[in-house]
């Protein structure tokens, strides 16, 4: 029988690469690519095409007048079907409820898509298209709206808006509106203000005849909602308020009708509506119901109340855009409405519905490769031929039957082609890729399950029984049943899924793989089983000491709390929380052994097998108090790092250190701190180094204090007179800096205290994403532009230190190349493990160059706890592989959040991007963000790497153990988030928390894996030599 | 002998347990706008106050603490001075410890130093009461396999009982829910009785089930 046998450190780095995969096709599905037009441009009148009309091609392809002169856009944020068209609208907005039964209006109910927040939503009614998740992440860099829409085609054509209301849509648009009022959101508690703010402007604007379109965002509904539900006594009033103010802009916009001008047209709709306690987000009913109700002289007048018919929110873009005679937004998937141009010539909604169905249909040739198979596209060009044929007949000048019958013909073709368009191009993004996700997730458990306790054994190795489960009855069994619910699954769900599309070889590869990994899992666990049956005497006598009940609990419980929203917005917390009970469980630890072994000494008892170290040096007397005071000096530097950089959202907002450094007036002490902590990163690092590696680290750090000075950051004791006029220019744009980040605090105060006023946190999720993210993402506008101006004073600094990481890394690796060429035992190993201390403090020098000066304390205090740790108690408390690394694993996410970092996209400090590049390249800013943001966690890995290393004599397998530990701690929060997320996925902050902390969970699974290919690397030459 | 050492100290504990409830309730008579969230402080130092005294009291009618060898004036003075001085410096010690675990440093030093006057009062009050100031003894109980009597046991167990609670006292803080409970040290100084109330519980339970494993070591 062919067993394969792996070492743990490579079985680990395969699981961890396969979960890297997992992980990627599981965000492939979470994230569905949102339906784009593959040319950036925005349509053109020029672009339309003609009207269809056979026989002669040379009719001009002259843009459709419009219908309405004017439109005024009433939005009303979280209005809810029921509150216009329910018993809340009879009751409450009996004018608006007269307009829709008896007037000359069109209802309908506009389905909105999740998340149903307002920024999305804007940009769905402007743009017409359904923005995904993916979207709002990777728009964090631009707040305005790039896209093709609706606004930016009116103002192109001349069109005078006027806005009124939220200022989303002031920052979506800037400089789109002739006249504008943004009222801010942040005020929860408000509801009468943030309205009146809007109708204030309104009687003026309504007597002014200089504006087309008519812009107005009502917050005060939403606002209520969030305070006090659907159904409280708030609503009747705000209502009302509504009301009037659609009484009084019809009564105006009547009155400004005359005879020979055309009609104009007055928008009701509500972005989004509430669910039963007044919040909004997911997807339930009530939440994506919102009225829409259009009013104009040009519809014929109703009879009495009618059933409103249903449509999609997107629908309104298109419709209001060939209402006013504009190109409809390229990525629209909406379809216009039929109604609202239902007493136009027949000609005319014919040349509407062709425009739409064109503007489709380019878009489906963009997204979807195999577009000639869809029904929507051939019914669409069978349409637009019996189109032409109809305009052929037109022109001729017949006026029978025949015509108006066949018009209506092609009408109802056009209609049905539409229908099918839009469904094909939204059931591309909307839905969820179920198929994708839940093989995803069924994989990561497998390697998980597959990664039990095998690797730690004596020998750390795994016996993967290959050719067992290879000829074995089960797996073919697998594999069928497999193929069959791939078949099922793709040829039912009508072929969506990320997996359908995959070529049939692939996919056929992957459900062999994933057979064979399930029934080498069951041969491994029968393998096991009479194992664990026969040695349960021997497992009552294992006993947990405290460390380690507090390392297990800690583990299980981080990975519970990931379940909690506010957990994983304060997850810094829990970090800290476990770090400092760690320390303390070592404190006690180190205090048994010691007083331990005094009162051993004393009474010369019992015991003598309790204490291990008895051959250490009980004589050394200051050691012992060294090693009692190592972890009390631990948590002294934790708890000091931990007031310099506030993160999170609770407590962010209060003043922390890092601010008070940053402060202009305390460049002095900063400049102290950082040439301190500079110092003693030096003291620290060139013990075990060479002399030129010694040479070059002292070089590189004083490079990284003149950067600093260059970047204005710092000041160099000789600096002041010599450079004052760029140094002024660079504290300009420093204090450009500082003003960003200060932004970004209030940002994230604000929502803060919006949530103090009334005792929910809903709120929060709408705040986040519209207020915050894009303050956060103006702060990282402004760093950018600050930072690549000061990059100009920098560049050769940061370039001068490049230099040296360049030529410690490279001393140190041919270090490890000569060790590992001569074999000779001790000598080659104190080589390598000198080759392996020179590539680490390489690597602490370029995050000295990458880190702000404020977080080089935070560098420095890593480095000293890694060495007084090392030196007094993981040596000498002889902890084993497994303990010590996990034990490295939070340090390392503790340093995480202390550095500043949270769960939240917007600390990600891109500026590090730019350090010594004169322009923005994409590869090394997208490697130094990542290494300058996950550098915690990586130097503390890099650290277990170097001390395990150096600890080879006494523990052999160490490597192997801690690097399967290190992909384990790994894996089990990942792949609960997975699970976890996907269950998840209509919870309300899914958007705002929950997909932010998925992003940050893969990329730091990437970087596990990365870290465990250097254990792989270096655990090779063991078993090699075994 | 071992049912009778049990069955005073359920007693004894039951003893503490009641003048919890009774700090609790009895200021509700007396004052006006007592609630445990909204006047914590002074619910805290009532219920510290009264387990102090009870505690005091009991031991000392019981008579646990070990025989003292001399028993001069002097020695007595000089004993209960120490017995202060240590349980300032638990609070001290303690008050550091919660500062470590990142309460603010200066704002809310008040209601943290009265936090760990509460988790002195729980555990190193005990410790003085049954052991007496006597570091050494105190090390002997707390490390493992220390403790020689059916005392020890249980003030181990109080022990590791209220801190544990304290501890995930701290849980619910991040959560947004604001809730009055949620306030600073409201929800660790509950969690800390609640932990306590359950050791007192646990402790003559646990022991009577584990009667036939302890075999105490007399000295």
């Amino acid at each position: 029988m062919f067993i394969m046998r792996l070492s743990s450190s490579v079985f680990a780095l395969l699981c961890l690469m396969c979960e890297v995969l997992c992980i990627a096709l599981f965000l492939r599905g979470f994230f569905p690519v949102p339906v784009k037009s593959s040319v950036s441009s925005k349509s053109k009148v020029s672009d339309l095409p003609p009207e269809p009309l056979t026989g002669s091609g040379t009719n001009a392809s002259e843009s459709p007048g419009p219908v309405f002169r004017r439109v005024v856009i009433l939005l009303v944020d979280a209005l809810r079907e029921d509150f216009v068209f329910g018993s809340d609208g009879l009751r409450f907005m009996p004018y608006t409820r007269q307009v829709v039964e008896r007037g000359s209006s069109h209802s309908f109910i506009a389905k909105a898509r999740a998340p149903t927040v307002t920024m999305p939503r804007i940009k769905a009614l402007t743009t017409g298209s359904i923005p995904g998740f993916i979207d709002v992440v990777m728009n964090l860099n631009s707040p305005a709206l790039l896209e093709d829409n609706l606004i930016w085609q009116a103002k192109n054509a001349g069109k005078r808006i006027i806005f009124y209301g939220d200022d989303t849509w002031v920052r979506l648009f800037p400089k789109h509106f002739m006249e504008q009022d943004g009222t801010t959101s942040f005020f929860v508690s408000d509801y009468t203000e943030v309205d009146n703010n809007v109708t204030r402007h309104l009687d003026d604007t309504l007597k002014r005849d200089d504006w087309d379109i008519l812009i107005l965002h009502y917050l005060g509904l939403d606002h209520i909602g969030h305070i006090s539900g659907p159904h409280s006594s708030l609503i009747g009033p705000k209502l009302t308020e509504m009301d009037d103010i659609v009484k009084k802009i019809h009564a105006a916009l009547i009155s400004k009708e005359s005879e020979g001008t055309l009609p104009n047209l007055l928008v009701l709709c509500g972005d989004h509506g509430m669910t039963e306690t007044g919040s909004h987000g997911g997807s339930s009913d009530p939440e994506i119901n919102t009225p829409l109700v259009l009013i104009s002289p040009a519809f014929r007048r109703k009879g009495g109340f009618e059933v409103p018919g249903v449509l999609e929110q997107v629908d309104l873009a298109p419709t209001l855009a060939l209402g006013q005679g504009l190109p409809i937004s390229k990525n629209s998937v909406g379809r216009l409405i039929p109604a609202v141009f239902e007493d136009l010539s027949l000609r005319d909604r014919l040349r509407f519905l062709q425009l739409n169905g064109h503007q489709l249909s380019c878009l489906l040739e963009d997204n979807n490769p195999s577009f000639h198979k869809e029904d929507g596209y051939e019914l669409f060009r069978v349409a637009e031929k019996s189109h032409g044929s109809w305009m052929k007949l037109y022109m001729d000048g017949n006026t029978s039957e025949v015509l108006g019958n066949m018009g209506k013909k092609v009408l109802k073709q056009y209609l049905e082609a539409l229908k099918a368009m839009s469904s094909a191009l939204s059931k591309q993004l909307g839905k969820y890729d179920m198929y994708s996700m839940i093989m995803g997730m069924i994989l990561v458990l497998i390697l998980l399950l597959l990664a039990m306790p095998e690797a730690l054994s004596r020998e750390a190795a795994v016996d993967i029984p290959l050719a067992a489960s290879l000829f074995s009855l089960p797996f073919y069994l697998l594999c069928l049943l497999g193929s069959a619910l791939h078949v099922l699954i793709c040829t039912s769900a009508g072929g969506l899924c990320y997996l359908c599309s995959l070529p049939w070889v692939l996919v056929f590869t992957l459900i062999i793989l994933s057979s064979a990994l399930m029934c080498a899992l069951v041969t491994m666990a029968a393998r096991r089983m009479p194992t664990s049956t026969k040695t349960p005497t021997k497992g009552s006598g294992w006993t947990l000491s405290e460390l380690d009940v507090v390392l297990l609990v800690g583990t299980v419980g981080h990975t519970l709390s990931l379940s909690s929203s506010s957990f994983i917005e304060e997850e810094h917390q829990t970090w800290f929380f476990l770090l400092n009970t760690l320390c303390l469980a070592v404190f006690q630890d180190v205090c048994r052994k010691y007083f331990r072994e005094q009162e051993e000494g004393g009474e010369e008892e019992s015991f003598s097998s309790f204490s291990p170290a008895v051959e250490l040096g009980m004589s050394a007397g200051s050691e012992k108090w060294l090693a009692l005071a190592t972890p009390l000096l631990t948590l002294t530097c934790c708890r000091l790092l931990r007031s310099l950089n506030h993160t999170g959202v609770q407590w962010a907002h209060l003043p922390d250190f890092g601010h008070w450094l940053n402060s202009a007036d305390h460049k002095m002490f900063l400049s102290l701190l950082a040439a301190l902590s500079l110092a003693l990163i030096f003291l620290l690092i060139q013990r075990h180094c060479s002399l030129v590696s010694k040479i070059a680290l002292s070089l590189g750090l004083l490079g990284v204090y003149s950067y600093r000075a260059a970047v204005g950051n710092v000041l160099f004791p000789w600096q002041h007179s010599s450079r004052a006029v760029s140094k002024l220019e660079v504290e300009r744009w420093d204090g450009e800096f500082l003003t960003g980040e200060r932004r970004e605090e209030s940002a994230m105060t604000r929502p803060r205290r919006a949530d103090a006023a009334f005792s929910g946190s809903q709120r929060r999720l709408n705040l986040l994403f519209a207020e915050a993210s894009a303050e956060v993402t103006e702060k990282n506008y402004r760093c950018l532009e600050g930072v690549s101006f000061c990059q100009s004073g920098g560049t050769v600094e940061a370039r001068f230190v490049y230099v040296f990481v360049l030529g410690i890394l490279f001393t140190g690796v041919k270090d490890l190349l000569r060790a590992q060429l001569t074999s000779s035992g001790g000598d080659g190993g104190r080589l390598k493990s000198r080759g392996l201390w020179e590539v680490y403090s390489g690597v602490v020098l370029l995050v000295a160059l990458l880190f702000r000066a404020h977080n080089l304390p935070t560098l420095a205090c890593c480095l000293l706890i890694q060495t007084v740790m090392a030196q007094f108690i993981w040596k000498r408390l002889h902890y084993d592989a497994a303990q010590t690394t996990i034990m490295h694993y939070w340090f390392g996410q503790a340093f995480f959040y202390f550095q500043g970092n949270s769960n939240n996209i917007g600390t990600v400090d891109i500026s590090v991007g730019f350090v010594g590049l004169e322009s923005y390249v994409e590869a090394p800013a997208v490697i130094l963000t990542a290494l300058s943001t996950y550098a915690g966690p990586l130097l503390w890995a890099f650290h277990l790497l170097c001390y395990l290393t150096s600890q080879r004599h006494r523990a052999v397998m160490g490597l192997g153990h801690g690097s399967y530990c290190f992909a384990l701690l790994r894996s089990i929060p990942a792949v609960f988030y997975v699970v976890l997320v996907t269950g998840l996925r209509y919870h309300l902050f899914i958007w705002s928390v929950f997909s932010p902390k998925l992003l940050y969970e893969a990329m730091h699974t990437l970087i596990t894996t990365a870290v465990c290919l250097c254990f792989t690397f270096m655990d090779q030459d063991r078993s090699g030599r075994l | 002998m071992w049912d009778v050492e049990i069955r005073g100290m359920a007693s004894a504990h039951a003893i503490v347990a009641s003048s919890i409830f009774l700090a609790t309730v009895i200021p509700a008579v007396f004052l006006e706008n007592f609630s445990v969230y909204g006047s914590h402080m002074v619910w805290l130092y009532s219920v510290a106050g009264s387990v102090a005294v009870v505690n005091i009291a009991v031991f000392w009618l019981l008579g646990i603490s070990p025989p003292t060898k001399k028993n001069t004036l002097s020695f007595k003075i000089n004993r209960l001075f120490r017995s202060c001085l240590y349980f300032l410096l638990s609070c001290l010690f303690y008050h550091t410890v919660v500062v470590l675990y990142g309460a603010p440093l200066l704002e809310t030093a008040l209601d943290t130093f009265s936090l760990a006057v509460l988790l002195s009062t729980f555990t190193t009050l005990r410790c003085l009461c049954i052991l007496g100031p006597n570091i050494q003894a105190w090390i002997r109980v707390f490390s493992r396999d220390g403790a020689l009597s059916v005392w020890d046991t249980s003030l181990q167990i109080t022990t590791g009982c209220s801190l544990v609670g304290a501890w995930l006292g701290a849980f619910p803080i991040p959560l947004d829910w604001d809730r009055p409970w949620q306030v600073w040290p409201v929800s660790c100084t509950l969690g800390a009785t609640a932990g306590f109330l359950t050791g007192l519980l646990v402790a003559p339970v646990w022991i009577h089930w584990h009667r036939k494993l302890l075999t105490y070591k007399l000295k």
